[in-house]
C-alpha cells in the first residue's frame, strides 16, 4: 500500500510541475509566437542578473512570465463593494481547480513497472515487487466522463465571478460565458461520442492502446484518421470551452473590458489567466490522447515498434517509457503551439454568429458524424 | 409639438449612411459595386480557416527558420543598440552652431531661436566681450534639450545671423535620465566652415581696414 502512495505522490508531483510550468511557459510562447508570426521580435528585454556580476541572463525574454507572476503576486488585491464576498473569493478557485483536476485521468506514458525497470537499485525493485502502474494519476475506467464532469464545473466559476462582482460588464461576460460554454460542451460531447463508438471504451488508457494499432495495415489507427470531422469539431469546441480567440466573446475587450473577471485584480485575476493557459495545455493533452495516439508514436506499443511489413524494432522497457513521456510532452507542446497559431490568425465572432455557429453548423455536423459512425460501426462489426 | 409627433414619414428617405427607407417597408441596404461575394465553399468556413492558418503558419515557419539560421526574422530594429542605416538623405536630426573663422560661435545671443521654439528647448546665456567690437555679445552657454525637441527647424529660420543650422546626423538620444539628453555649447560647436559659398566671412583685419577707412 505504501508503494502505491509513493507512486501516487510521484505522479501528482509530476503533474503539478508540468502543468503550471507549461502554463507559465505558454504565456511567453503566446507572446513570442504571435510576434514572430507578425514579423516582430516580441518579449526580449526581461533578464535575471547574476549576483555580483554584470552578466545578464535574457534567454529570449523567457523571464517575462516570471516577471508577470511576481507582479500579480505583489499587486494590491483590490476588492469591489460586493454583497457576495464569499462567491467573489471562491470564483477564481472554482475556475482554476477543475482545469488541474482534468489532468488526473490523462495517461502521460505507458506502464511503469518498478520491479523490472529499477532493477539497478535492488532494494527499491524488491520493495515494489511485481506491481505495475500505468502513468496516470487516477486510473479510472470512466476517464472520459470524468473529463467532461470536471470541465463542466468551470462554467460555475465564471458565473460566480460575474454575479458577485456587482458590475454590468462582469454580468454580461458571465452570461455570455455560460451560454457559450454550455452550447459548445454539447458539441464537444457529441463529437466525442463517435470516438467512443469506434474505440468501444471510455477508459483513456484503453483508448491510447487502441490507437497503437493500424488501419488497413499501414495507417496508424489514430483518432484523426478514424474520425477526422470529430477531430476538427472537438478542437473548435474545446477552444470555445476555453474561451480563446475566435471564441473569446466572454472577455471581448472592446465590448466588455475584461468580461467576468473585470473586477478582479492581483493574483485572483492571475488565477483566471493561469486557468486559461493551463486550459490550453489540458485541451492539447486531451486532443493528443483522443486523436493523436496519446503517448505513442505511430506503430508503437509499450514493447516497441511494429512497422508496416512486420519489421519489429524493440527497445528496453525503461527506454520505451522515457520515450513515451517525451513523446507525450512533445505532442502536447505542438498542439499548444497550434492553438496559439489559431489565436493569432482568426478574428473574433459576433455573439449571434457564435451561437449560430454552434447550434446550426457544428451541432448538426457532429450529429451527422455520429450517425455515420454508428452505421459504419454497426455494418463493420 | 403634436404635429411633429404625428408627422408623416418622408417617402423614399435616404439617410446619409446609405440605404433606403420606403414607407411601410423594411430597411433595404444600399448595394455597392464591390459587394463581397461568398460562394458555398467560402460559407462552409472550415476550408477558408485552413487557408488562413497556412498563411500565418507559413510566415511563422519562415521567420522561425531565419531566427534559427542566425538571421533576423523580424522587421523591427533593436532601437538603442541598433540604428537604422536608411535615414532619408534630407533628414536633419542634429543642431550645429556655426563658427567664425577664429573658432568663436557666430551666434550673437539674440534669443530669437529660443523665443520661436515651440517646445522651449533652447536655453541661452549671453556674455559680453568689450574687446571685440564686431562681436561683443556671444553665448556663454547654449543648451538644447533633445528630450523635448520636435525637430521643426524654426530656430534655423528665425536666426538672423545664420548661426544655427541642422546637420544630417541623428543625436545619440537614448538614455536612462533626461539630463543625459541635454546637448551643450561645446558639443554643438562642431562645425567650422572655413569656406561657405553662401556667406563669405570677412577676415578680422579686412573688417578693421574697412572700419578705419
Amino acid at each position: 500500500m505504501l508503494q502505491d502512495l509513493v507512486i501516487a505522490v510521484l505522479f501528482i508531483t509530476y503533474a503539478l510541475a508540468v502543468l503550471p510550468g507549461l502554463g507559465t511557459v505558454l504565456t511567453w510562447v503566446e507572446r513570442k509566437q504571435g510576434a514572430i508570426m507578425a514579423d516582430r521580435i516580441g518579449a526580449n528585454r526581461c533578464y535575471v542578473r547574476l549576483p555580483f556580476t554584470q552578466y545578464k541572463i535574457v534567454w529570449m525574454g523567457l523571464f517575462h512570465g516570471l516577471a508577470d507572476g511576481m507582479k500579480m503576486i505583489l499587486k494590491e488585491d483590490w476588492k469591489p463593494q460586493s454583497y457576495d464576498r464569499v462567491a467573489y473569493m471562491l470564483a477564481p478557485w472554482v475556475t482554476f481547480a477543475p482545469v488541474l483536476l482534468v489532468f488526473a485521468v490523462i495517461p502521460f506514458g505507458g506502464t511503469f513497472v518498478p520491479g523490472t525497470m529499477l532493477s539497478g537499485i535492488p532494494g527499491v525493485a524488491q520493495w515494489f515487487g511485481d506491481r505495475a502502474y500505468p502513468l496516470q494519476i487516477a486510473p479510472l475506467s470512466a476517464g472520459l466522463l470524468v473529463v467532461f464532469a470536471f470541465s463542466g464545473i468551470t462554467v460555475i466559476g465564471s458565473m460566480l465571478a460575474g454575479w458577485s462582482s456587482s458590475n454590468k460588464w462582469s454580468m454580461l461576460g458571465a452570461l455570455r460565458a455560460a451560454s457559450q460554454m454550455i452550447s459548445y460542451e454539447l458539441v464537444m460531447g457529441v463529437s466525442v461520442l463517435g470516438l467512443i463508438l469506434v474505440y468501444g471504451t471510455v477508459d483513456l488508457v484503453e483508448i491510447v492502446k487502441y490507437q497503437s494499432g493500424t488501419v488497413l495495415g499501414v495507417l496508424p489507427a489514430w483518432g484523426v484518421v478514424l474520425q477526422p470531422f470529430a477531430a476538427i469539431l472537438f478542437l473548435a469546441a474545446a477552444t470555445a470551452e476555453n474561451r480563446r480567440i475566435p471564441f473569446d466573446l466572454p472577455e471581448a475587450e472592446s465590448e466588455l473590458i475584461c468580461g467576468y473577471f473585470t473586477e478582479y485584480s492581483a493574483m485572483k485575476m492571475g488565477l483566471f489567466m493561469f486557468a486559461e493557459f493551463i486550459g490550453i495545455a489540458i485541451v492539447a493533452a486531451l486532443f493528443t490522447t483522443l486523436f493523436l495516439g496519446g503517448y505513442n508514436l505511430p506503430w508503437m506499443t509499450d514493447a516497441g515498434f511494429t512497422f508496416p511489413g512486420n519489421h519489429v524494432v524493440t527497445f528496453g522497457a525503461g527506454a520505451m517509457l522515457l520515450l513515451q513521456i517525451v513523446v507525450f510532452l512533445a505532442k502536447v507542446f505542438l498542439m499548444c503551439s497550434f492553438q496559439i497559431l489559431i489565436r493569432w490568425s482568426l478574428p473574433r465572432f459576433r455573439y449571434d454568429q457564435l451561437l449560430r455557429f454552434a447550434w446550426k453548423f457544428m451541432f448538426p455536423l457532429a450529429m451527422i458524424n455520429l450517425t455515420v459512425t454508428a452505421v459504419a460501426v454497426w455494418l463493420l462489426r | 409639438m403634436k404635429s411633429s409627433m404625428t408627422a408623416k414619414p418622408v417617402a423614399n428617405f435616404v439617410p446619409e449612411t446609405g440605404g433606403t427607407f420606403v414607407a411601410g417597408s423594411t430597411f433595404r441596404r444600399r448595394q455597392y459595386w464591390n459587394e463581397p461575394s461568398m460562394g458555398t465553399w467560402e460559407r462552409f468556413y472550415l476550408w477558408e480557416i485552413v487557408r488562413g492558418l497556412t498563411i500565418t503558419g507559413g510566415v511563422f515557419l519562415r521567420n522561425m527558420f531565419k531566427w534559427m539560421t542566425g538571421r533576423k526574422g523580424a522587421l523591427t530594429t533593436y532601437y538603442p543598440e541598433e540604428m537604422r542605416p536608411d535615414y532619408a538623405k534630407h533628414n536633419r536630426g542634429r543642431h550645429v552652431l556655426v563658427q567664425r573663422a577664429d573658432g568663436s560661435p557666430q551666434c550673437v545671443a539674440c534669443n530669437l531661436c529660443a523665443t520661436v521654439c515651440p517646445a522651449k528647448v533652447i536655453e541661452i546665456e549671453a556674455s559680453f566681450d568689450p574687446g571685440d567690437p564686431d562681436h561683443p555679445k556671444s553665448p556663454s552657454s547654449f543648451t538644447i534639450d533633445y528630450s523635448r525637441c520636435v525637430f521643426c527647424g524654426f530656430c534655423i529660420e528665425a536666426c538672423p545671423e545664420d548661426a544655427i543650422r541642422m546637420a544630417p546626423w541623428v543625436p545619440q538620444l537614448p538614455g536612462y535620465e533626461r539630463r543625459t539628453m541635454w546637448i551643450a555649447r561645446a558639443e554643438l560647436l562642431t562645425w567650422s566652415p572655413q569656406r561657405d559659398p553662401a556667406k563669405p566671412y570677412p577676415s578680422r583685419t579686412a573688417q578693421q581696414q574697412r572700419n578705419a577707412a
